[in-house]
């Protein structure tokens, strides 16, 4: 039973029928839940109009540049406060001191530097998924052995070697960890910023249905939004396995 | 060696915490100087001290204060129905295989998804005022609480369940005095994730929704370009954050004080 996957997913197969039945015999108000299959077709005719084209690579744009920065530089700044016991004693203060910070409330502070644009929402995202990936990298870092470290040096290793051969091998499964919980809060902050301000993406197209009343297509971007972030999600599992399985 | 050790000004105790607290002194000096030098204009970076000038009149005013209680309303309240919800749902799908069985997938569905866009639904079933926010709280923070507590429930020491049972403990005092206890620090491990998540909840919905509240007033300070309003803002929106966190830990420590975990 536990192999059957068909058994496994029923009570999603369930509840998808559910959500059929309840709004055509009206045991709920279809303009308050339209019907699976109204959203469906709703999808359809969204993905033909080339709506959803457009605001969905508008809105993997900013998603792709804002969390990649983050985790380029976040991966930087992690493995440099871990080397050297300065930039750390430096640094750390202030990581701490903001990392409790509800990333959220940065979105207002970047539409007032940045305007309206891809510019704000990017550097949202950005500055969310920072601290995440820097305190894991951080941790990840600081937890090699370092007797990996001394038996490296007893080699001849320089401290270039050291750096990609022992330490951020050693960091790896804390930073892809990290990392995860970047992609999980990136999804967030793009969502919440689209649906507060521009023009362009997939929130926005969320906010402007509702707004318009267009209820059925409204909750087909929503499924789709709920769709790219869980797909990212395994995606990203799948990725980390086969990265990480060197250590099994 | 040791006797010629050159004597500094600084004792090294002092010196490590002097620099420790250099960046934040660091930042603060650079963005009031900044500031005052017009480097940047006045509105897309007021100085420091007009920040903090406007939170305290704010304070003193009331009026941040009003904007506070309704924020922290909102998050306890649906992050209470989240922690209720998550716990007992998460005990028993690790108990009952129906509940198991029919949850599973839900769970690994929902845990996942960028749970914010649902809020244009939330708005629609719920109106724009407080239960659409406290729903959308619950939503998002239930998640996590299922799959800590999940989790936690699972990895019972089987030798303490098997013990308890054979000494004729009923279900109701293993679940009381055996299962919940042990999956406590599990369990709360799930609270203290999900607390910041309602808090990021609760300010996007205040700044989609309006509604007054943290989110609310600092989209309104935004819309009408008064800088020191959205700076004040996201300062009292940080340290509200940190007081949170805090608060969490110092009540993991208090309720754990008998396991193991607090000893170090």
């Amino acid at each position: 039973m536990k192999d059957n996957i068909f058994i496994r997913y029923l009570p999603l197969v369930l509840l998808a029928i559910l959500w059929e039945i309840a709004p055509r015999v009206h045991f709920v108000d279809p303009s308050e839940l339209p019907p699976l299959s109204a959203v469906a077709a709703a999808w359809w005719s969204l993905l033909l109009d080339g709506d959803l084209w457009t605001n969905g690579i508008s809105s993997l744009i900013n998603w792709s540049f804002g969390l990649g920065s983050s985790i380029i530089i976040g991966i930087a700044l992690g493995v440099m406060m871990a080397w050297s016991t300065t930039i750390d004693d430096i640094a750390s203060p202030l990581v701490k001191a903001l990392y409790p910070m509800p990333k959220s409330a940065l979105i207002p502070v970047m539409i007032l530097w940045l305007g309206l644009g891809a510019g704000s929402k990017i550097a949202s995202i950005a500055l969310s998924c920072l601290l995440p990936v820097i305190i894991s990298a951080y941790n990840g870092a600081r937890g090699v052995d370092q007797t990996l470290i001394w038996s490296a040096r007893a080699c001849g290793a320089s401290n270039r070697n050291v750096l990609w051969e022992v330490i951020l091998p050693g960091a790896l499964p804390d930073i892809l960890a990290g990392i995860r919980n970047a992609v999980a809060i990136s999804f967030i902050v793009l969502v919440a910023s689209e649906l507060l301000v521009g023009q362009k993406g997939l929130g926005y197209l969320i906010s402007f249905l509702g707004e318009g009343g267009v209820y059925d297509a409204m909750f087909a971007v929503v499924i789709t939004v709920s769709a790219l972030g869980f797909f990212a999600d395994r995606a990203y599992l799948y990725f980390m396995r086969r990265t990480l399985v060197w250590r099994e | 060696m040791a006797g010629v050790e050159k004597k500094s000004f600084l004792s090294p105790v002092w010196k490590r915490r002097l620099l420790r607290s250099s960046s934040v002194i660091l930042l603060a000096v650079a963005w009031e100087w900044g500031a005052r030098m017009h480097f940047v204009s006045d509105f897309l970076l007021p100085s420091l001290s007009t920040v903090l000038e406007r939170l305290w009149n704010d304070t003193i005013s009331g009026e941040i204060l009003v904007a506070l209680g309704l924020t922290m309303v909102r998050t306890f309240a649906g992050f209470t129905m989240a922690a209720f919800a998550g716990i007992i749902i998460g005990v028993t799908i690790a108990r009952v295989s129906l509940v198991r069985w029919f949850f599973d997938p839900i769970v690994s569905v929902g845990n996942p998804l960028p749970k914010i866009a649902f809020l244009p639904i939330f708005i629609l079933w719920f109106g724009v005022f407080d239960w659409s926010k406290i729903a959308m709280v619950a939503f998002s923070s239930v998640f996590p609480v299922v799959v800590a507590t999940w989790a936690a429930t699972e990895n019972v020491d089987k030798y303490l369940v098997w013990s308890a049972e054979s000494l004729g403990v009923d279900r109701r005092a293993l679940l009381w005095q055996i299962i919940l206890p042990s999956a406590m620090p599990g369990v709360f491990t799930g609270l203290q994730i999900a607390l910041p998540i309602s808090l990021i909840v609760v300010i996007i919905c205040e700044m989609t929704m309006g509604g007054e509240g943290l989110g609310g007033s600092m989209m309104t300070s935004m819309r009408f370009a008064d800088s020191p309003g959205v700076f004040s803002g996201i300062v009292a929106i940080a340290i509200i954050g940190s007081v949170l966190v805090k608060l969490m830990e110092i009540v993991r420590r208090r309720l754990l004080i008998w396991h193991a975990e607090t000893a170090h």
